[in-house]
């Protein structure tokens, strides 16, 4: 009971100071408010070229390796919820070598009584990209409804819990590539690297060769963001042990990355200034 | 006589003004030489990207001989010379002339005793000298290790380079007006997306233009875009030779001129309308 009280009054304590963060953000930028909606809006646009890239070839062929147009289109509708979640919260863990461990901001936020991967990420979120979820969201119905999807009641718990572990990966992936920082003190340029990595999880993965496949689903398993769970999703099966795997994935990289974490974080010595 | 000196004074104008930016060309190289190490990821970053589209090129083709006028091999060959090339021509102009106006550094140019877009292009071109040397040329022998891609006739790769030239300047155009856009909106990134966009859809880096249905290809058509990446290909690949070939070069020279001169239209409302923030 006296643990119970504890997690809520934490919970409760994080979700406050969310909002507490939130507001402030929401102050800031409307501040700017036209340039805000530009921002918004830019990131879409952004977004959309992998669209009409797969719109515009499906013009010229009706499948690619078995897949047709529906199916791609729905992998990449629900790639785009993870991504919007990486791109509101966890794209900013990119400054934790550089701004964070090399010029000595975790000072700041390490004597403050709050968790400080926490910290990091409430402090330097965009929320406003998480745009991108109802997006996709909006194009796995159209996608869904075009195939001729019909959808049972259990989808939707199952589309939560995939979608949850596609997140958590994101969050372990680059958890640990922040952490990285703490031990090479800036940055290595590891990241942008990985970013055109994860990109390939938005396609079927039987477009690549065996030890892309490999690297993609044991190594950096961007393949569990985007098209095994969705797979389960558009009722095909031929990789269903794989997408019910997602969770599972996402919560032992994001266990480890938050082990390596810590690790650093107990390296962290200050710039001495 | 006194004619004489007036044209010997202007030669020796021109002359100064030539070595100026000279000296800037060769100073953003030296530049750029300090941070050679940088750019050694951004080869593994290219080689990555166009590993995504070689796989999928390769899949989408699987069955078929022809996709909008090209085979395979020649996709494969064409998404590769497309982005090796946009490793040389790629530059940051629109984000450092619109962060130079949205900062206001711009009034401190604006004083300056030279042109301030030729500054900008000499810069840009100190760079792209670069990127060929340290860049795309390094790119471009080890994805050839890796997959070998097909190489032009003497003929069109002699066009194709010259094409080239083209290509980094209509580039930097187009950079520099969508910089000029922050006269009239703070957001840098927003321009700076959007010209990103536009670019990667239109100059055909991502798609061969002749993959797009009929309608966007004729409204694309009245644009400088596929002068950048799409044109030059095709005389990479002999799609275009001879006489076709030449008319791309033609076609960039007068894209080039009709872009100079919407930039010194854009450069002078602006500054007459420029508002430096916090000034």
């Amino acid at each position: 009971m006296k643990f119970m009280g504890g997690l809520q009054r934490s919970v409760s304590r994080h979700l406050y100071i969310f909002f507490y963060y939130t507001a402030q953000y929401i102050k800031t930028k409307m501040a700017y408010r036209a340039d805000f909606f530009i921002y918004v809006f830019s990131d879409l646009l952004l977004q959309s070229v992998n669209l009409i890239f797969i719109l515009v070839v499906f013009t010229k062929v009706p499948a690619i390796k078995g897949w047709t147009r529906d199916q791609v289109l729905f992998i990449y509708g629900f790639f785009l919820i993870p991504f919007a979640v990486y791109s509101g919260f966890l794209n900013h863990l990119f400054d934790v070598p550089e701004k964070y461990v090399l010029e000595g901001e975790l000072d700041r936020i390490l004597v403050r009584p709050l968790n400080a991967w926490y910290q990091v990420v409430v402090e330097t979120m965009n929320p406003e990209l998480l745009v991108g979820a109802p997006a996709g969201v909006a194009i796995m119905i159209y996608s869904g409804r075009a195939m001729g999807l019909v959808w049972t009641w259990w989808d939707i718990p199952l589309a939560i819990v995939l979608i949850f572990g596609a997140t958590m990966i994101y969050a372990g992936v680059y958890t640990f590539l922040a952490s990285l920082g703490f031990w090479t003190e800036g940055n290595i340029g590891l990241m942008p690297m990985v970013y055109n990595l994860s990109n390939y999880g938005r396609y079927p993965m039987t477009v690549y060769r065996g030890p892309v496949r490999f690297i993609l689903t044991w190594v950096l398993p961007f393949a569990f963001v985007g098209f095994y769970p969705s797979t389960l999703l558009m009722h095909r099966y031929d990789f269903a042990w794989y997408a019910l795997l997602t969770p599972v994935i996402g919560i032992i990289s994001f266990t480890i990355a938050y082990r390596v974490w810590v690790a650093g974080i107990r390296r962290y010595r200050g710039t001495g200034s | 006589m006194s004619n004489k000196r007036r044209y010997g004074e202007f030669g020796a104008c021109i002359r100064n003004r030539a070595m100026l930016y000279i000296e800037l060309v060769r100073m953003e190289f030296v530049n750029n030489l300090a941070y050679r190490s940088s750019y050694f990821t951004g080869i593994f970053n290219y080689t990555i990207q166009i590993g995504a589209y070689f796989f999928l090129w390769d899949a989408i083709y699987t069955g078929r001989k022809m996709l909008g006028g090209l085979n395979k091999e020649e996709m494969i060959t064409y998404v590769i010379v497309a982005w090796v090339v946009r490793s040389f021509y790629f530059s940051n102009l629109d984000r450092r002339v619109a962060v130079e106006i949205r900062d206001g550094k711009i009034a401190l140019e604006l004083i300056r005793p030279y042109n301030y877009q030729m500054v900008k292009y000499a810069r840009a071109f100190g760079e792209a000298i670069f990127r060929v040397l340290f860049f795309a040329l390094p790119a471009g022998i080890a994805i050839y290790l890796i997959r070998p891609f097909g190489l032009p006739s003497w003929q069109n790769g002699l066009i194709f380079l010259l094409t080239l030239a083209g290509s980094f300047m209509i580039n930097a155009q187009i950079s520099m007006i969508a910089g000029f856009l922050a006269f009239f909106t703070q957001s840098t990134s927003g321009i700076y997306r959007a010209k990103r966009v536009i670019m990667d859809l239109f100059s055909g880096l991502l798609l061969p233009i002749s993959f797009y249905p009929a309608w966007a290809r004729d409204i694309i058509k009245f644009f400088p875009f596929q002068a950048v990446s799409y044109m030059p290909n095709l005389i990479y690949l002999g799609k275009l030779s001879g006489l076709a070939a030449l008319k791309v070069v033609f076609l960039q020279l007068f894209w080039i001129a009709v872009l100079g001169l919407v930039a010194i239209w854009f450069w002078r409302f602006a500054v007459k309308h420029v508002v430096i923030q916090g000034g």
